[in-house]
């Protein structure tokens, strides 16, 4: 049954055949389930509402990217009835096809924020991230009271430019307005046409309540407050969320 | 002839060994020098960033000393530093000794490596602290420390496969394929996870080429063959050199080595979807990746099987080598993660098991009794040997040390079992009219207790390390300097 094995002397015997049959090897499996995923074009549901971060809420996630919130938090609510009733309906692909990287996370230590957007006020989230305890006594996050300065917003066009790249569709006009669409969204009473309508439906606000100066701290709420809140569910059919 | 042929892939360095002195020695003593270095930072790290989930107040109000920053450091350096080092530092010893030749490009090309792959650490670690991360979990660093560890790849590559090409001996020997499958597939791993787009050049910042569920899968792809390959592949080559050298023993079945090795590096890459059940990966992924990591478990018993029925007739050698010791029950611990591991990729169960902290305890039974433990067994074997002495300075300390690790892991395991478990039955819990019965805080508070557990679990592992620091130091200073008798060491070939 295993006279075959006979012949592996062969492969022990050159390095260069047993390297090139290892790399087909493993080869295989990664390009059977990765490359299907951009062939079939229902892998991303097609839905309406999904649009491109608007520069204050791109940098907002920046700054869940670099406090490493991925750690503790998923982005992923799965088709359970209890995740249903905790946090919403389940997460489509759609939901994350301009993250880049995706942001599902792998564990919960604190609850999930795929549909955090719109579940609490703007004031709670800046009490809350300065100081978690002071809201919700059992908590175990950390404090972030020093996102409350000034947001680098040196190099949001060369970001959006990066992110056009590799297939987020920022226009010219988008990445030519993007520091005055910035601080237009942190300034609830800026003339919203610009703006409007080229992030649809995004909300401005004074999201620390300091109009004076745009912080991170603006930045990681505007952000949280859209999470989840792109697509209409109540415009969804079926047909749209079928994957292959 | 086939038993001669199956004999010369089956007995590591079955010749003279001194037959060449002139093996590549210092750059491999500074690696398994550093190797337990960051081996306590990494415990020492874990220990904190456990302990702040029991006391939060220990985040300490600081940017850089957030569990959110903290915890990759802690990843890459048990992971990366500690495990990365203790690769090389093994793999370019056995190859040396396997193959009856001094390593490709000698002591320059060697000290290229160390230097090369310190620099990766620190600068990845320095990242974490500051804030600079790809937010890819086991690949946070960032595009330019990226570019700077596939240069040392190749390298690694070069030397090892440039080893083998010059060897005296006609079969490679079999620990030398999985740290060769363990090279090349981290090389193609590390390249097609980390492709991005730098904000500019001047930018420490990125954005990675895919997005969304594709991201995901590529992330997740990369993910559990950083566990199949760097964890699992190039730790097997440490398990198929120094169990049989410890228990002087050739290896159990030439004929399972190779199917282990085939089906071991074939299947592993296929299980990435199991981190992804009922995410927004469609259906077909999830499915496949079910299958083959249940499949999975046929070779990784195999190979355990392999490395554990090593010891037949030897068996009486666990009473006296404590070294030993830690190097069969590591395999004992690849046994129960490899087993575990399935049994959580079943979608079913994935549906508790997923989000709570028994994937923390599922990683950590592989990461501290497998990786940790055949690390540990691996380098009282090679102190002595290549500082040149008689023996380590104390057998007790090892046992105290193998005791106090274990233990260590019982604790850690079995308080994740239980909070896991217990977070992922409250989640779904309903109370009689039907309402969700816990609020998400309620949950996170019955934590408490397990997460103190598990942080002394840590803090025995680490004293654990400690006391093996304190031995090794000794050993080195002070032990006697061993008489250089050619081949007194050598594994004689099986008669039997």
């Amino acid at each position: 049954m295993f006279g075959w094995l006979r012949d592996h002397g062969i492969i022990e015997r050159n390095v260069i055949l047993m390297a090139v049959l290892t790399l087909i090897t493993i080869s295989i499996g990664g390009l059977v389930q990765i490359v299907p995923l951009f062939a079939v074009e229902t892998t991303i549901e097609r839905v309406a509402g999904i649009r491109p971060y608007t520069p204050l809420e791109l940098r907002g996630r920046d700054i869940y990217v670099r406090e490493g919130c991925y750690n503790c938090h998923s982005q992923m609510i799965r088709p359970f009835r209890d995740e249903l009733e905790r946090y919403g309906h389940y997460s489509l692909a759609a939901e994350s096809m301009y993250d880049h990287p995706f942001q599902w996370g792998s564990k919960r230590t604190g609850p999930d924020l795929a549909r955090v957007g719109g579940r609490y006020s703007d004031d709670w989230h800046a009490a809350h991230l300065r100081s978690p305890r002071a809201l919700v006594p059992a908590s175990v996050m950390p404090p972030y009271a020093f996102l409350d300065r000034r947001l680098d917003v040196s190099d949001i066009q060369d970001r959006m430019r990066a992110l056009r790249i590799v297939g987020v569709p920022y226009s010219d006009e988008m990445i030519a307005n993007a520091a005055a669409d910035l601080a237009a969204q942190a300034t609830p009473d800026a003339d919203p046409s610009g703006f409007q309508s080229r992030y649809a439906r995004a909300r401005q606000g004074a999201f620390d309540s300091n109009p004076a100066m745009v912080t991170e701290m603006d930045a990681v709420i505007a952000y949280m407050q859209m999470l989840g809140t792109l697509v209409d569910f109540r415009d969804v059919t079926p047909a749209q969320l079928r994957q292959p | 002839m086939a038993a001669a042929t199956a004999m010369a892939a089956l007995v590591p360095g079955q010749a003279s060994e001194a037959r060449d002195t002139s093996y590549v020695e210092a750059p491999l003593r500074a690696f398994a020098a550093i190797t337990m270095v960051w081996g306590v930072v990494g415990f020492l790290v874990g220990v904190v960033i456990a302990a702040q989930l029991a006391f939060p107040l220990l985040n300490l109000d600081l940017e850089w000393t957030t569990f959110g920053r903290l915890r990759p450091l802690h990843t890459s350096a048990v992971i990366f530093a500690f495990g990365g080092n203790a690769l090389l530092c093994t793999s370019l010893y056995i190859v040396q000794r396997t193959c009856h030749a001094r390593l490709f490009g000698g002591d320059d090309a060697i000290w290229f490596l160390f230097w090369g792959y310190q620099f990766f650490i620190v600068m990845a670690a320095l990242g974490y602290v500051l804030g600079i991360t790809q937010s890819k979990e086991y690949a946070e660093p960032e595009w330019y420390v990226d570019i700077w560890l596939t240069i040392v790849w190749v390298a690694y590559l070069v030397v090892f496969v440039g080893t083998i090409m010059k060897r005296r001996e006609p079969h490679i020997y079999v620990a030398n394929w999985f740290f060769l499958a363990f090279i090349i597939t981290v090389a193609v791993l590390h390249v097609g996870n980390n492709i991005s787009i730098p904000v500019s050049f001047s930018s420490s910042a990125s954005y990675s080429a895919p997005a969304g569920v594709q991201g995901a899968m590529i992330q997740w792809w990369y993910g559990h063959n950083a566990v199949g390959f760097f964890l699992t592949a190039g730790f097997l080559g440490m398990m198929y050199y120094f169990i049989p050298k410890q228990a002087d023993r050739p290896i159990y079945s030439y004929r399972l080595s190779i199917v282990h090795f085939w089906t071991l590096i074939f299947l592993y890459i296929w299980a990435g979807p199991h981190h992804l059940h009922y995410t927004a990966l469609p259906d077909w992924a999830q499915t496949l990746g079910m299958v083959f990591s249940i499949i999975l478990w046929m070779p990784s018993w195999g190979g355990m099987i392999n490395g554990l029925m090593t010891l037949s007739g030897a068996w009486d050698k666990l009473r006296t080598n404590a070294a030993l010791r830690f190097s069969v029950v590591a395999v004992g611990f690849y046994a129960m993660a490899t087993f575990e591991g399935p049994l959580m990729s079943i979608k079913a169960v994935n549906g508790l098991s997923h989000y709570t902290d028994w994937t923390i305890g599922h990683v950590h039974s592989g990461a501290l009794g497998w990786n940790g433990f055949i690390t540990f067994g691996a380098m009282y074997y090679l102190f002595p040997a290549l500082w040149k002495k008689t023996s380590m300075w104390s057998e007790k300390l090892i046992a105290w040390h193998f005791w106090l690790a274990t233990l260590g892991i019982v604790l850690y395991i079995t308080a994740m079992w239980v909070s896991g478990i217990m977070q992922g039955l409250m989640w779904r819990a309903y109370d009689e009219l039907g309402f969700l019965q816990y609020s998400f805080v309620e949950t996170v508070e019955a934590m408490h207790p397990y997460y103190v557990i598990r942080m002394l679990g840590g803090l025995l592992y680490l004293t654990g390390a400690l006391i093996m620091c304190f031995n090794l130091w000794k050993t080195v200073t002070v032990s006697e300097t061993a008489i250089v008798a050619p081949a007194a060491s050598a594994i004689p070939v099986a008669a039997e």
